[in-house]
């Protein structure tokens, strides 16, 4: 029976934006910690570290996580997703990432990424959302700047364009 | 030379802040790497609202694996001063506490190790003896005579008393045919940016010298007061701001003294040390926008016209009267008439200290609360005199010719057309839908009403209108203080490309974007040629004490400043194209990306700007290097406050005007936002998305304000709102749409005639839902923020009776602020009465019934305290506990008082158990009250009471098995009864 | 905020955690979705000397049918039990799981580490006391099952011994001739009910379930009432529940909203079964 000790590093291995990465990790290590000082992805911001803000939303398995609520060793052998593996290419955004800079969906930024992982996922189990359910989805975030109207603009302008139905660009 | 085009001024351009924010690749200040070696720190906060520290241990704490040091109050006394507050008092303003905690979440120690981690489990084992002493939280009951002192040396806790008047208001009161009197009390919010405070500081023990990274945002007069605490010359402390920043609304000024403790802590360990913010840090103890009780008079004339003004305010400053507060209270000075045209003005304005967290910069600072109060007023009056609340509003405001205009008490408003702009937003049918929207409601029987505020917007704010806490002899031997200095740096490199720098340390509103607009505009470039750096270095950019982002400044400020830097070099690239083009400078336009003369010669842009860098030698005579510029911009307008107590707080005045139908659930307490428009005259607009975005972004504040956002505290000083799951913010199920509507009178007084935008609906929006709702209920006392049970309890609803022999009643609506937890309760002990009253009396016994008892000192028969172990379900927590016996009543009754302390807060209370004879046994009735303060408080609010009565519940099961210890099984059994019989 | 140090089993069989759960007792905790215990491990709010994972385990994984019952077993997270097709047996639950906490929380959550939670104001609870489910204990020697009712004995407290773990709960499927209902009021879309009341209504009874105003879900049956008589009955109700004041909500407003939302769930309910 695997017993990681609470006073050694573990060695904890996963698949991180489809690349295998490994992490040394305490067992009370939260993933935030781990993505971001360990492997150098700061793009997952810390908000509030009890799991409501969403700053720091992540994708495991296709789904969300909030990465604050989500140890390190946790990740083992599973499929972790963070903002920095959303882009088709570094010098390049995604249709969701472009939809939120064309709509002055983010001010500070700080927020966005968990914001933009968890409609990432949203968008794939329901491409044909509503403005209420968008609301819904966003409404599982905290941002401070927006007022919330221009992210959901976005967002369901992504989804139009992803749907092929054309678009506002 | 021509006028430059402007093509890009004004434009929604995409942000070129965006593509790295969307992608993971900000740098915000703990995204940044530190130097090898760097410590981490984490803070020991005061359980305490108000105690004496009667001795700190950190020895076990220092003992811990990679903890390096622990600071106290005491270490940092040594090497530090206290911090300068705003106005004159006789108060020791330490950013941490020294000998006495004055509120929850006080700083009290500093444990620096090598990981966060390691940091906080050094905090648990910290050992602190307070001795508590009553808190004060109500700053009215604080500033009354023979109240407890916060600080021995104030000579009361009213530390500011000064009264104004302006015009003949005793005379205009005299002669006024109504008055009008309301009183407010406006609570304490803030802004809770997304990103928390951060810190890397480090101390150079040979140069003497602080170096601090940090993520606060000015204004930085605040280095000065930095660098006097920690006892070096300005040029000895060097701090920087990291690129990007979280979010801030003014709370980011609050870093400074954390600045302060990080930077010791650093000293003391010899290393660099880096503190993150941890969200119940932030809650607790960052940055409160002021509480204030308002008392607000109007002289009104029988149609309405207001006369006078005579206004009562007291200011809770919280526990230390922290620079640059008492600004909360002044920022407003100048517009305290708001958008109306009233001659006669009295002020009296106190400020108070009380057992709550220090208050400072959160967005619309003052304006909330003054316009809550003057706008609450303006319904008040219109429904005394059945008149419609827009015919009131329009009666008193400023005329459109009047620009620019000067108020009673100081200011200049700049211009505007407010009339115009009530027009416009009441027109094209909006009001009349509103009001026909209300009267289909009520003819429906539903609850409907329509609110309406007028505010005039406050920015740039003169760095001199906080001397007004002064009385004028004071400030003339103080010497004036006033203007509000902005800096831009446009720089020209090698291959002739343009760069920006300004001292404007954006948290988030695109000032990248609009300083490249600006200055490509100025240069006939496009944006993207232009390269903008906001993230500003004391140690060698351009900044005076008015830098940093704050009272909207940015627009009408730095934009203007930075176009003045522009415009002065593109002048002299004109003399050096001419020189060139055997032109005149005055022939020279920039379009296009270049450098063109009349008659058709021409250049690209780099082939001329360059040549400052290249051939000096070709410049004209008389003609200075166009490598880099520097402009420094303050406005002549901001003079200092005259001997008359004028006071022209601010450079900019914009205009709103908002206007909203709601509708409110009279049982569930819901309030449903139907239609909110909000017009407003910000000047000239220079990004149109971002004004959109500031409008968006104040007005979901606001909502919070109106709704959702409180930090509050219980009567005895517990902080009671430490998540986000009890402070809460509006997401976007909460917030709904709103119409914008602008008109634009440029102000004459900036160089772009840009206005401040951002602050505005953080100071319209709370007032105009809370007269909707006041409107819908035809109720006149309405308390922000409007939590369901608040809304509800507006309305008079009889209560159906609790059914016959239910045993229920309605318990007494406990006072807000009275959180005591209470309870009652009855067990079955079988066994004699005698024998459990021995158990009650016996402290051994008694002691190891406690839940959790690891080991008992007896210091009498009656008193002992023990180590205990408490909790409900997983959460568990170590106390000690002093436990006493009292009023002993053998074998009847007795009382059993007590308290605990530990790393997860304190609690207090008393039980009077009575023990009755029964079948087979004893029964054994309790009543308590208890009070919980601390961590467990802040976080576990909604719990608590529940908890408390779990824990109660433990004790007295464990009171039966001990009372009757030879009955096997008996434990489970007992348990059940206990269960059953606990009501 | 950051937890205290704990030791990490990642068992691999159902023996192995409960082989740990028994030799550590209180000082073991189990993780599964993590979405309540990982707040209180950041706020040191718990202090566990060891977690157990058992999301590593396959037969904890799947939702079943067995007869009348759906059982979700320790392993289910409250996104796949909204997303699967058993929930189509029990209309209560699809209309509450929607109200649990958000879209974000629900994808990690599971619907057992909710009812070992035992909030007051949750959704799972007041399903499993409403529909009169049973939570499934197992220790390393033996498995019980317990009555919702009695599994839940104060706020945050169960019948749990600590040895124990939820294995399963079970929600019983709709019954013919019955129909369901639910409604929650909460300060914002996606917190803590103030009050959520769930509601069955067949030809000759009523079950109503309240939660957010007792320390555990309480449900109580009636028969078919209207007018002033189903007022008389949730006006009983509201009283006995001893609501009390906190900081997002006061007694009297919990009381009325019992007899405002208790009607209002009954009688959509009622309009279902017609």
């Amino acid at each position: 029976m695997p017993r990681l000790s609470a006073t050694a590093l573990h060695d904890v291995r996963f698949t991180l934006n489809g690349r295998p990465a490994r992490v040394a990790a305490e067992p009370r290590l939260l993933a935030t910690d781990a993505l971001r000082h360990g492997l150098g992805l700061t793009g997952t911001h810390v908000g509030c570290e009890h799991g409501v803000c969403g700053a720091c939303t992540i994708l495991i398995d296709g789904v969300p996580a909030r990465a604050c609520l989500t140890l390190a060793v946790q990740f083992e052998g599973r499929d972790v997703r963070t903002v920095e593996g959303l882009a088709p290419s570094p010098d390049r955004l995604s249709v969701l990432q472009e939809a939120f800079r064309r709509h002055h969906a983010l001010h500070c930024g700080f927020c966005t990424a968990g914001i933009l992982m968890s409609v990432d996922a949203f968008l794939k189990t329901t491409p044909d959302p509503d403005e209420h359910l968008v609301r819904e989805v966003v409404g599982g975030h905290l941002c401070r700047c927006t007022g919330y109207s221009a992210i959901v603009a976005a967002v369901l302008d992504a989804a139009a364009i992803l749907r092929g139905d054309g678009s506002n660009v | 030379m021509r006028a430059e085009s402007v093509a890009y001024t004004g434009q929604s351009l995409p942000r070129v802040e965006d593509a790295a924010l969307l992608s993971g690749r900000g740098r915000f200040i703990d995204d940044l790497g530190v130097r090898p070696g760097t410590l981490e720190a984490a803070i020991l906060r005061s359980p305490h609202a108000h105690a004496d520290i009667l001795s700190i241990d950190t020895s076990a704490a220092l003992a811990l694996p990679g903890v390096v040091a622990v600071v106290t109050g005491r270490d940092l006394a040594a090497l530090t001063l206290p911090m300068v507050a705003g106005l004159k008092v006789n108060v020791e303003n330490w950013p941490m506490a020294v000998e006495r905690v004055r509120y929850v979440g006080e700083p009290v120690a500093i444990v620096v190790a090598q990981t966060r981690y390691l940091a906080e489990d050094a905090l648990d084992a910290i050992a602190v003896d307070y001795a508590p002493k009553p808190a004060l939280l109500d700053p009215v009951a604080s500033i009354e005579p023979g109240a407890a002192l916060l600080h021995d040396t104030s000579g009361g806790n009213l530390v500011s008393d000064r009264r104004f008047s302006y015009g003949d208001p005793e005379g205009a009161f005299a002669a006024a045919e109504r008055v009008f009197e309301i009183t407010v009390r406006y609570p304490r919010n803030t802004g809770a940016p997304m990103e928390t405070f951060g810190i890397v500081a480090d101390y150079d023990p040979h140069e003497g010298v602080y170096d601090i990274l940090a993520n606060f945002q000015g204004p930085f007069s605040i280095h000065t007061v930095l660098a006097r605490t920690l006892k070096v010359p300005g040029n000895r402390l060097r701090m920087r701001m990291p690129p990007d920043s979280g979010g801030s609304f003014g709370v980011k000024q609050g870093v400074a003294p954390y600045a302060a403790l990080i930077a010791v802590a650093a000293r003391i360990a010899g290393r660099p040390v880096k503190w993150i913010e941890d969200r119940l840090e932030h809650l607790v103890g960052a940055v409160a926008a002021t509480n204030r009780v308002t008392t607000l008079r109007a002289a009104v004339t029988a149609e309405g016209r207001i006369t006078a003004l005579d206004f009562d305010q007291i200011e809770d400053c919280g526990a230390y009267p922290r620079a640059p507060e008492p600004a909360t209270l002044y920022r407003m000075h100048g517009n305290m008439t708001g958008a109306y045209d009233i001659a006669n003005v009295a002020i009296r304005n106190r400020v108070a200290l009380t057992n709550k967290a220090p208050t400072g910069l959160v967005r619309g600072f003052g304006g909330p609360q003054v316009y809550f109060a003057l706008e609450r007023l303006v319904q008040s009056i219109a429904v005394g005199l059945g008149r419609d609340p827009l015919d009131v509003i329009h009666r008193n405001l400023i005329p459109a010719g009047a620009f620019p205009y000067r108020t009673a008490t100081g200011a200049l408003y700049d211009s505007g057309d407010f009339p115009a702009a009530v027009e416009t937003a009441a027109g094209a049918g909006r009001y009349a839908e509103l009001a026909a929207r209300r009267d289909k409601a009520r003819a429906e029987g539903r609850r409907y009403g329509i609110g309406l505020a007028a505010v005039v917007e406050p920015s740039v704010s003169n760095m001199g209108y906080i001397t007004a806490v002064l009385t004028p002899q004071e400030r003339a031997k103080a010497g004036p203080k006033n203007g509000a200095q902005a800096s831009a740096t446009v720089s020209i490199d090698p291959t002739g490309t343009v760069s920006v720098t300004t001292a404007s340390t954006p948290q988030g509103q695109g000032h990248r974007t609009v300083l490249a607009q600006v200055v490509a505009d100025v240069f006939g470039l496009a944006p993207s040629d232009v390269r903008v750096i906001c993230e500003l270095d004391t140690g060698k950019d351009a900044w005076s004490i008015a830098s940093g982002n704050y009272s909207s400044r940015f627009a009408a400020a730095v934009a203007g400043a930075a176009h003045m830097a522009a415009t002065r070099l593109r002048d002299r690239l004109a003399r050096v194209a001419a020189a060139q083009f055997q032109a005149q400078a005055g022939d020279i336009s920039f379009a296009d990306g270049k450098i063109v003369a009349v008659g058709g010669a021409s250049a690209p842009f780099a082939r001329i700007s360059a040549l400052s860098h290249w051939s000096p030698g070709v410049l004209p005579e008389g003609v200075e290097q166009t490598i880099r510029e520097t402009a420094f911009w303050t406005p002549p307008e901001l003079t200092a406050p005259d001997a008359a107590d004028l006071v022209n707080s601010s450079l900019c005045h914009g205009f709103i005007f908002d206007m909203c139908g709601v509708e409110v659930d009279e049982v569930s307490g819901a309030v449903r936002i139907d239609r909110y428009v909000t017009m407003h005259d910000c000047g000239r607009v220079l990004h149109p998305g971002m004004v959109e975005g500031q409008i968006r972004g104040a007005f979901a504040q606001a909502l919070g304000a109106s709704f959702f956002e409180e930090l509050a505290y219980a009567e005895d000083g517990a902080f009671l709102t430490g998540t986000f799951a009890d402070y809460l913010l509006p997401t976007a199920t909460e917030v709904p749409d709103l119409d914008i509507l602008h008109l634009e009178t440029p102000s004459p007084f900036t160089p772009l005639g840009a206005k401040g935008v951002g602050e505005g609906n953080c100071m319209s929006t709370p007032v105009c839902i809370a007269n909707a709702v006041a409107d819908a209920l035809g109720v006149a006392d309405i308390t922000l923020p409007l939590t369901p049970a608040r809304v509800a309890a507006l309305v008079e609803r009889p209560e159906p009776a609790p059914p016959e022999g239910a045993g229920a009643t309605a318990k007494p609506a406990g006072r807000p602020g009275d959180r005591t937890l209470r309870g009652e309760g009855s067990a079955f002990v079988p066994a004699p009465r005698e024998q459990v009253w021995a158990t009650l009396l016996d402290a051994d016994a008694l002691a190891s019934i406690i839940p959790g008892c690891h080991g008992v000192k007896k210091l009498s028969p009656t008193h002992f305290t023990a180590d205990v172990t408490l909790g409900i379900g997983p959460v568990k927590g170590r106390y000690k506990a002093d436990v006493m016996l009292s009023d002993l009543d053998a074998p009847n009754a007795a009382t059993l008082s007590g308290n605990v302390s530990g790393a997860l807060g304190t609690g207090g209370g008393a039980g009077r158990v009575t023990l009755t004879e029964a079948e087979g046994g004893t029964r054994v009735a309790y009543v308590y009250e208890a009070a919980v303060g601390g961590k467990v408080a802040a976080i576990g609010g909604r719990l608590l009471d529940g908890a408390a009565k779990a824990i109660i519940g433990q004790f007295f099961a464990a009171l039966a098995r001990r009372a009757a210890p030879d009955r096997a099984g008996l434990f489970a059994r007992l348990l059940g009864m206990l269960t059953g019989g606990h009501k | 905020m950051k937890p205290a140090a704990f030791d990490f089993v990642r068992a691999e069989t159902l023996e192995e955690a409960l082989e740990t759960l028994a030799s550590h007792g209180g000082d073991a905790r189990v993780i599964a979705g993590g979405q309540s215990l990982l707040p209180m491990l950041n706020m040191r709010l718990a202090k566990p000397a060891v977690l157990v994972d058992i999301m590593g385990l396959p037969a904890l994984r799947a939702i079943r049918r067995e007869g009348d019952a759906i059982v979700v077993p320790a392993g289910v997270r409250q996104a796949e039990l909204l997303a699967s097709a058993e929930i189509a047996a029990q209309p209560l639950l699809a209309a509450a799981l929607p109200f649990l906490g958000h879209y974000q929380t629900r994808s990690r959550g599971t619907v057992c580490g909710s009812a070992a939670h035992a909030d007051p104001s949750a959704e799972i609870p007041l399903c499993l006391v409403a529909l009169g489910g049973e939570v499934r204990l197992r220790t390393r020697r033996k498995a019980r099952r317990v009555k919702a009712a009695d599994f839940f004995t104060g706020m945050m407290t169960t019948a749990k011994a600590d040895d124990e773990m939820i294995e399963a709960v079970a929600f019983p499927v709709a019954q013919p001739g019955s129909a369901y209902a639910f409604k929650e009021y909460s300060r914002r879309h996606g917190d803590f009910a103030i009050v959520g009341c769930a509601a069955r209504v067949a030809s000759d009874a009523i079950d109503l379930a309240v939660c957010g105003v007792a320390d555990t879900p309480e449900r109580r049956s009636f028969p078919r009432l209207a007018g002033s008589a189903l007022d008389d009955a949730l006006n009983a109700f509201a009283w006995a529940l001893d609501a009390r004041d906190d900081l997002h909500a006061s007694a009297r407003l919990r009381r009325d909203l019992v007899r405002a939302m208790g009607r209002a769930v009954i009688e959509e309910a009622e309009r279902c079964l017609a």
